[in-house]
């Protein structure tokens, strides 16, 4: 059903058919807002959990 | 459990984006490394359900998706205020949630429901596909395209971007017509 559907075709009454520039910016914005997380790589605890996770495996075997 | 090298390293390679999208769904830097970590608990405590070859990182997103989503019904039930929690945890902890120039941006995502926010973070920056995000939220395609349409169509009207489309050629254009200071 999402066939033939080109991107700009949007036959929905009520929302209004956003332009494309518009939607390009919401994007940018919205990349922009996670990227900055995204960037901040992996904080420690997150290291530091799979190496504990990965001691009490190994002991255990 | 003995951890396979590989993943490991899919696990880990994916927490940057599970935090961005924790952080999105639940506006606390905090509370979405915690779900973060729970995701990873139960990712691997629960490895041998995941299928050698397909998305990890999709897969990860669900699990903490649907964790999120229980917690969320959890509490939801235990204070009832529903809706306006996530903008009233935004306007509580400005300084949480990094630079100010996302702080607009985010109050507007906040204001939208849910089922809207995670669908058009999904596709609209985690970079899934409209099939990956109706798998990631166990709905139809369609209705995940309509979710995403109707999140932008909100954003646009709340951030006032909406007009500018109307009024023709680009922004640029309009600055000059109307004197101003860009070149």
């Amino acid at each position: 059903m999402e066939i033939a559907a080109t991107r700009n075709k949007k036959t929905d009454a009520k929302p209004a058919k956003l332009g494309r520039e518009v939607q390009a910016r919401l994007g940018q914005q919205l990349r922009a807002m996670y990227d900055d997380v995204v960037d901040q790589g992996v904080p420690d605890r997150f290291v530091e959990l799979l190496n504990r996770l990965d001691l009490n495996g190994k002991d255990k075997h | 459990m003995p951890m396979d090298e590989s993943v490991r390293k899919a696990v880990l390679g994916a927490v940057p984006s599970l935090r961005a999208f924790a952080i999105s769904l639940c506006g606390n830097v905090d509370r979405a490394d915690d779900l973060v970590q729970e995701t990873m608990l139960r990712a691997l405590a629960n490895i041998d359900s995941f299928h050698p070859g397909t998305n990890m990182s999709a897969w990860l997103f669900t699990i903490l998706r649907n964790h999120f989503r229980s917690e969320y019904r959890k509490r939801r039930r235990e204070v009832e205020d529903g809706e306006g929690r996530y903008a009233d945890t935004l306007k509580t902890q400005p300084e949480q949630h990094g630079h100010v120039e996302f702080r607009e941006f985010r109050e507007a995502l906040a204001q939208l429901p849910a089922d809207q926010r995670e669908a058009l973070i999904l596709v609209g920056a985690s970079g899934f596909s409209y099939e990956e995000a109706a798998n990631i939220c166990g709905c139809a395609v369609g209705t995940i395209k309509s979710r995403v349409n109707r999140a932008r169509t909100r954003l646009a009207e709340m951030l006032s971007i909406d007009n500018a489309a109307e009024f023709g050629p680009d922004e640029q254009t309009r600055a000059v017509l109307a004197g101003g200071e860009r070149s």
